[in-house]
């Protein structure tokens, strides 16, 4: 495990970047965190996503899958793909502050 | 006298209205509805497009699986009034309960793929999820003469997900028997980025991949497949090529979820507590089998094995007593792996799939191919039919999980 420093605020994350405690996430530390997953400026349409993920994981405990995304997040995941390439899931997961999804079995 | 109402009568449906008929011999009026008399045995679909079972054979009535005085009614769920406690049939049907149970197990969705139910499917793309496709996949493979084949899960929830690892393993020993193997080249295609979701079981089914010949290509999610020109394509742009797919399609739950409002979440399935298999909707509504939320693997033995938790606490709820049955997330699976073995994968809601044995220390080997798992895959079917489907206990195979036998991490034994 290791920290980063996100909007002046020392977080820790995991291994792979994943806030391991989404209660310090805000939203001034997005940006900073989507440049390092690697994904470009944030627009509307990722904010969108965003905050749909940030409030699945609130009322769910977990966050939602790129299938499930796709059907409820009112972005299509053919979109989903360009905001968020290579794993939209994992990556808005990632940026919105919560942990990896855990997906299905 | 209670009236019972249980949906689908499939594997989870016909053993839980065997095991509740058991339990309550005449005190309860016990209905099973489904859409069609046809009982599939799904796990021998793996076997009929190598030849190595014939479809007919896979196939019973359903009716004759229910215990006398266990009431069948052929049908089709239109929608459950959550409310009233009524299910309503497409033939105009309506069955009130005291109890509702829920085992209409997973639907195949291909037509949430783009490309998939278009031109060129069936033939050159086809899936061994169902007898027809099973069956197309048969006279495929028969006449395939190489080239490239490549099997794809387009994304989880999928039912028996080591099911499509089967698959590759027992292509690559049918193509070595008909002595063209070095002709065909086969490739394993997943949107997980591993072999397996566990990961000491996903090393192992790597090893064998690769020990086979089979390319693993990992987080490929599937947007469109191409029959025609022979290609996939994943939502992130990447290609692969093939003369013959083999495709595991989406998988969602029953229709009539969706048209009952509450009843089920976003892909269509039954939220439940994951260890009483009680609904989140209703206290009346259980539900076993492919159509629950939980997170465990959609097979017939997590079925099997949630049969006998759910039998106890239906029982004890109509008695208005509290659920006192709880199920760990047990899951037991066979792993086919061609030249007459087979691997054995043993766990739970908190144990991975570990090496060392099953139920205990002189029992069958996990994680490891051996000839004795392979006889007992085969041995399943007959179990299925004469012990499972009535909902009997098999010998020495429980609900609980056993710990005995497994070779756990010394962090997890402290
Ligand atoms: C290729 C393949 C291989 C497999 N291999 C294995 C294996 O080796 N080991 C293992 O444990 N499991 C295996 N499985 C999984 C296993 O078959 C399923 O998990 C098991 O059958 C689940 O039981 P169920 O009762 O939940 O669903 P099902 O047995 O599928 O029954 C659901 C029933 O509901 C009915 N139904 C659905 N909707 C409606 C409606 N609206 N109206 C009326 N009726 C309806 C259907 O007709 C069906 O009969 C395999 C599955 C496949 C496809």
């Amino acid at each position: 495990m290791s920290t980063k420093v996100y909007a002046g605020t020392e977080v820790p994350v995991n291994e792979e970047g994943f806030f391991t405690d989404p209660a310090l996430w805000r939203e001034e530390m997005a940006p900073a965190i989507a440049a390092d997953a690697g994904v470009g400026e944030l627009g509307e349409r990722h904010w969108q996503v965003l905050k749909f993920v940030r409030a699945e994981f609130a009322e769910k405990g977990t966050g939602p899958t790129v299938r499930v995304l796709g059907k409820t997040s009112g972005v299509p995941v053919k979109e989903l793909y360009q905001l968020f390439p290579k794993g939209p899931a994992k990556l808005a997961a990632r940026i919105a502050g919560i942990p990896k999804p855990r997906g299905c079995i | 006298m209670k009236r019972i109402v249980i949906l689908g009568g499939g594997t989870g449906g016909t053993l839980a209205a065997n095991r509740l008929h058991r339990a309550y011999g005449d005190g309860a009026r016990i209905v099973v509805v489904d859409r069609d008399d046809d009982h599939v045995y799904q796990p021998g679909l793996l076997f009929v497009p190598f030849g190595m079972a014939d479809a007919d054979d896979l196939v019973r009535s359903r009716p004759r699986q229910l215990a006398d005085g266990i009431g069948y009614h052929r049908g089709e769920v239109e929608r459950v009034d959550l409310e009233a406690d009524r299910v309503h049939l497409a033939d105009g049907t309506e069955l009130g309960y005291d109890a509702l149970v829920i085992a209409t197990g997973a639907r195949l969705m291909p037509e949430e793929t783009e490309g998939l139910t278009g031109p060129g499917c069936r033939g050159h793309v086809d899936t061994f999820y169902d007898l027809d496709g099973a069956v197309g996949l048969a006279s495929a493979l028969a006449a395939f003469d190489g080239g490239k084949l490549v099997v794809n899960v387009i994304d989880l929830p999928v039912k028996c997900p080591v099911a499509p690892l089967e698959f590759c393993f027992l292509a690559d020993w049918f193509f070595t028997e008909r002595g063209i193997r070095d002709r065909v080249e086969l490739t394993y295609v997943t949107p997980l980025d591993a072999a397996f979701t566990k990961p000491v079981a996903a090393r192992t089914l790597e090893g064998i991949l690769e020990a086979k010949g089979v390319e693993l290509v990992t987080e490929f999610t599937t947007g469109e497949v191409d029959g025609a020109d022979g290609r996939l394509v994943s939502f992130d742009g990447r290609e692969v090529a093939f003369d013959q797919a083999v495709v595991v399609p989406l998988h969602g739950g029953a229709s009539y979820v969706d048209r009952s409002p509450g009843l089920g979440d976003e892909l269509g399935f039954v939220r439940a507590d994951e260890h009483t298999l009680r609904s989140q909707v209703k206290d009346n509504i259980f539900v076993l089998g492919d159509a629950a939320s939980v997170p465990t693997s959609k097979a017939g033995s997590v079925t099997h094995f949630e049969g006998e938790v759910l039998a106890r606490n239906v029982g004890q709820f109509l008695d208005g007593r509290p659920l006192d049955a709880s199920f760990d997330g047990h899951t037991n699976c066979f792993i086919e792996s061609g030249f007459g073995k087979a691997l054995l994968i043993d766990f739970n809601y908190d144990t991975e799939p570990l090496p060392g044995h099953y139920p205990a220390d002189a029992g069958l080997p996990l994680l490891k191919e051996s000839r004795l798992n392979h006889l007992g895959k085969l041995m399943f079917s007959w179990l299925y039919w004469h012990s499972l489907l009535p909902g009997r206990d098999l010998p020495g195979v429980s609900s609980a999980m056993p710990r005995a036998g497994k070779r756990f991490p010394e962090a997890a034994r402290r």
